[in-house]
Parts: C-alpha cells; structure tokens; sequence
C-alpha cells in the first residue's frame, strides 16, 4: 500500500505526520518512507537513518560529435525546451534547460548528437531502525525536482506499507509524487491559508482518482473552518493535532511526536486502519 | 526601482503573512505574489481583480486514435512514460514532440496547454499582480517570470521605487524564477531543525544566483537555542540579519480576519515586522547588502 502525505500550503506538518506515522506502523507492518520532497527533504533529521546506497540522479543531455555535425539546425528546431541553438561553427547547449527527452538525438541526421548524463540530484536509500528509508536531494541550483522523485519512486517496496512525503503545492512535482498512491492524506491548519491551500489538494488529488482525507494540525478549540468545508465535501477528518507549545517544541529539536508523545501512536494506527478499507471511497472519487 | 523577494525554503514559515504586512508599511510599490501553486497574499489584501488573463504555456501530445495504426514506437521512445496503452496522460506528458516527431502516420498533434490565469488588481495597498497555474501543469516558472514582468511594467509606469515579491517555498523551478534578478531576498526562516537545514538550501539558491540574502527568524522564541545558531550561522557566513519575530497568536488572529498584522493591532510580533521593514528599507537604499 502507498500512502503519500501532502498538503498545498507548506509547513502544515507533512514530516510531523509522515515521520510519526512511519514510527507508529513499524511494529504493525513492513514500513518504507520515502522522502519525495527532493527540495527540502526533512525527514532525516528527525529518523537519522544511516545511509547505505547514494545514487546519482542524472538526465541525459546532448552532447556533440563535431566530427559528424553539418550545423544543419535541425536539434535547435526540434528541441521544444529551446536547449540547443545552433550558430556556425558551434552547438551550443544549455544544460540547465534540457529535459533529457532524446529527441534530438534520436532525430539528428548525421548521427551526431550523443547523449551524457549529467547529475542533478541523488537519492539515498538506508535504514532508520525497523524503517527502510530512501530519501531524493536536488542538487541546489537545480531547477527540476521531477527526474530525482521518478527515481526515488523507482526505490517503492510494493511489499511493504510506503509512506510518501511530498513538497508542497499542486504543480507538477506533487502530481508526481503522488500518483499511483492509494491514499493520500492532506494536511492543513485551521486559517483561510490552510483552507484555500486544502481546497486545491483536494483538487488534484481527485483529479488523479486519489482517496484523501485530512489531518488538521494546530487545531484550536472551537475552530470549525476546515471541518465545514470537509463535511460539505464528504472528505473524512481523520485526526486533529493541537495547538501546543509542546509539539512545536518537540519539533523544532527534530523530535517525532510519535517518540515525543508516545500516546499519539495509536491515534496514527487507528488512521492507518481507517484508511486500509476504502475501496469503497477510492471509487467514488474516482467517478468524479 | 528594488525588487525584494521574500523566500524561505520550508514552507509555512510566514512568508505570505510578512509580505502582507510588508505591502501596508511600504510606499509607492506594487506587489507580486509568486507562489503560482499555491496563491495566498489575495486572501490578505482583497484585491479587486481588474484584469484576468490567460495563461498560454507548454504543449501536450494527443494521439488520434482514428490514424493511430497501434505500432506503439510512441510508447517505446517516450522518456517521461506518459503514453500508455497508446494514450497520453496530459499530466506526465512533458511536451517535448518526440512522438509527434516520430509517429509513422501522423497520427499525432501537439496542442497547446491553457496552464492557468493570471491577475492584475487594485488593493487599497496598491497594484497586486498574482496568478494561478492550473492543477498538474507544468512551467510554473514560466509563469512566475510573467508575474514578475507585469508588476515591473505597472512599477514602472506608475514610477513606483519597490517590488515586493512574495514567493513559493522549496528550492526548485519556481523559486529560481522569482529569485533570478531580484535586488535582494528576505529568507523568513523558524528556529527548528527543519527551519535550519532548509534555510542553508535556499542560501546556496540565492548565492547561486547571485541575489543578496537577508535573514528574519520568525516565531524565534519557539525555541531561542536555535534562533541563536541562526544567528551565529548568518554571522559566519556574512548574511545580514533583519530581525526576529516572536511566536504571537495574534499572527493567526490577524490571517483569519484577512488582514495584514501591522493593521490588525501593535502587539509585540507586529511591532518586530515593523523593525523589519525598517532594516530593509535601510539596506535597500543604503544598498549595503550587495557582497
């Protein structure tokens, strides 16, 4: 089973959640997290898994054969990413922009486009105790984050129960992360930024036919906007966290709150249970 | 004309929420937000739209399925494996035209995306440009570069000195199109270990690009232990402090009645956003923080 934590707003606790929900199933099943927010990956700061295989992430990107080259113009013209520009005499290639769809080798002439991979991340896979752990990193200064997460996606143990931390947003990097999940749980808080940013998840996760439900943290008491806007949508609250010094103090050590406050760890098996039955809800968000 | 960007690498450390006392403390300025994923300064400042736009960008294949012989060569050269059983998934599709390019019959086209909307509006702060990227698409830093070209025009036609550019967390594509050109780049950061290790990240973003960083320590009582390895961490390395914010629940407070902190009272966090500006302003015009 996968299940991919997201959010649409940043730092509503999508680590807190996946961390704590990696520790708490550890004695119930076989556990993988992966860490898909390959911009900022947090989750090893707080699991401190030791590291056992570093891969590096490359894409392939053009590189030219000038004893072949007639400086034609054709990968220039084919290239939609506008990589390659050719002047006489030279082929210039802009790395930084191409996406490695080989186009323009495959559909070179004269043969005379090669390929090279050039690295724009890693992923690290190792062990954080009973936890198999892979985590992806972009390299900083990298602008493309989706190459490094098929990878660290490639690394999913079917066998095993995956917990998928993704990066905040709706655009292409979560879509990535979190198709093929089944489920996805959507964390937010209880402000007007919180709701908004949780309306558009909930948008992309039902357009990718994804059952969700929602984890309020910084849930104060009497607080009912997220609820509202849930209970309209048929979308089950499956836990509150509150609003407490004491969680954000944990935290901010690097502290789960699943081994800071060990009482939560039922709480995070009761959702896993919850969320083992759905086939029921997973169809109906898929019709829509 | 200085434009500020405001950046943080983690999420939810307070960005949208400073930016939006930012744009009731400055003059004359216009204001930009850049998080295209996830849009949050409108629900601050109420804007009126006066402009709504298009947002034209990136292709997808389709396969016509009349034409298609079934050969699947599509399949097989796709990189980004987004035709399967001879169907795109606009969502995987990268629009590179690989398949259109090689497909035998023809059978292929590529048609543009319309990848979203963007916004130029009146708020009684001043001109708001901001947008939304339709969910799944793709070149969000292709329309954080329109964004950022439409408050430069409305600045400076209307002759206005500041920019303030509010914009996405992370590290990766959108970011880098907020950031590249900008005069300097307010990094809000928390004291947690999250905090830290993603401000180091977003530090190496700006150096790589050549953007003044300037640090603010949000919520900096949450735990002063860190904020002080934050601090020593910016001295070390030359960054310029430009303040710390205390945790204070009228922060919140402020966010659900939607409006900006400096406006809703003058309790100890908005007073420190005040200080904040002040040290900006300062540097922009002293422009002491360029290295």
């Amino acid at each position: 089973m996968i299940i991919s934590v997201a959010s649409g707003k940043g730092g509503t606790g999508k680590t807190l959640v996946a961390t704590s929900l990696a520790l708490s199933l550890k004695d119930v099943c076989r556990v993988q997290l992966l860490d898909c927010d390959v911009e900022e990956p947090n989750d090893h700061l707080f699991l401190h898994p030791v590291i056992i295989d570093s891969e590096p992430v490359c894409i392939p990107v053009p590189k030219v054969d000038y004893s072949r080259c007639t400086f034609c113009g054709d990968c220039a013209k084919i290239c939609a990413y506008k990589a390659l520009a050719v002047v006489p005499g030279s082929v210039l290639v802009f790395d930084q922009l191409c996406h490695g769809c080989g186009a323009c080798s495959y559909l070179c002439p004269e043969g005379a486009l090669l390929e090279e991979g050039r690295e724009m991340g890693v992923v690290e896979t190792g062990d954080a105790g009973d936890i198999r752990f892979v985590q992806g990193r972009l390299t900083v200064g990298e602008a493309m984050p989706v190459p490094v997460i098929r990878r660290v996606k490639a690394r999913i143990d079917r066998s095993a129960t995956a917990i998928l931390d993704v990066s905040p947003g709706t655009s292409c990097p979560v879509v990535e992360a979190v198709r093929d999940s089944d489920y996805c749980l959507l964390v937010t808080e209880p402000t007007p930024f919180g709701l908004h940013d949780l309306k558009l998840a909930v948008e992309t996760v039902r357009m990718l036919g994804i059952p969700c439900g929602v984890i309020v943290n910084r849930m104060t008491q009497g607080e009912t906007l997220i609820h509202e806007y849930c209970g309209q949508g048929k979308i089950p609250v499956l836990l509150e966290i509150p609003l407490e010094r004491e969680i954000a103090r944990l935290y901010s050590n690097g502290k789960t709150l699943a081994e800071g406050m060990p009482q939560w760890q039922r709480k995070f098996r009761d959702i896993y249970a919850r969320i083992t039955g759905v086939p029921y809800e997973r169809n109906r968000c898929a019709q829509r | 004309m200085k434009e500020i960007v405001v950046l943080s690498g983690k999420g939810g450390t307070g960005k949208t929420s400073i930016a939006g006392c930012f744009a009731a403390l400055a003059k004359d300025k216009v204001l930009a937000d850049c998080d295209v994923d996830a849009a949050d300064l409108h629900l601050l400042l109420k804007p009126e739209a006066v402009r709504k736009e298009e947002f034209w960008s990136g292709q997808s294949a389709y396969i016509d399925d009349k034409i298609c012989t079934g050969c699947g060569l599509c399949q097989e050269l796709c990189r980004f494996g987004a035709i399967r059983n001879l169907k795109v998934d606009p969502a995987s599709c990268e629009g590179c035209g690989f398949c259109y390019r090689v497909c035998p019959v023809g059978a292929i086209t590529m048609k543009y995306n319309m990848a979203g909307h963007w916004f130029i509006c009146d708020t009684r702060y001043g001109p708001l440009v901001h947008a939304r990227l339709g969910i799944a698409q793709e070149n969000s830093g292709k329309l954080v570069a329109l964004v950022r070209q439409q408050a430069k025009k409305l600045a400076e036609e209307a002759r206005f000195t500041v920019i303030i550019t509010d914009g996405p967390p992370g590290i990766g594509c959108p970011v880098i199109s907020s950031l590249s050109g900008a005069d300097l780049a307010l990094l809000v950061t928390e004291p947690t270990l999250s905090g830290v290790h993603d401000l180091e990240r977003v530090i190496g973003v700006c150096r790589h690009f050549n953007v003044p960083p300037v640090v603010c320590v949000n919520k900096y009582d949450i735990n002063e232990e860190k904020a002080v390895e934050i601090e020593h961490y910016c001295t070390e390395n030359g960054i310029n402090l430009a303040g710390q914010i205390p945790f204070d629940t009228s922060v919140n407070q402020a966010v659900t009645q939607g409006v900006p902190l400096v406006e809703y009272n003058d309790g100890p966090a908005s007073r420190a956003v005040r200080m904040v500006w002040n040290n900006l302003e300062g540097m922009l015009s002293a422009n002491k923080t360029v290295e």
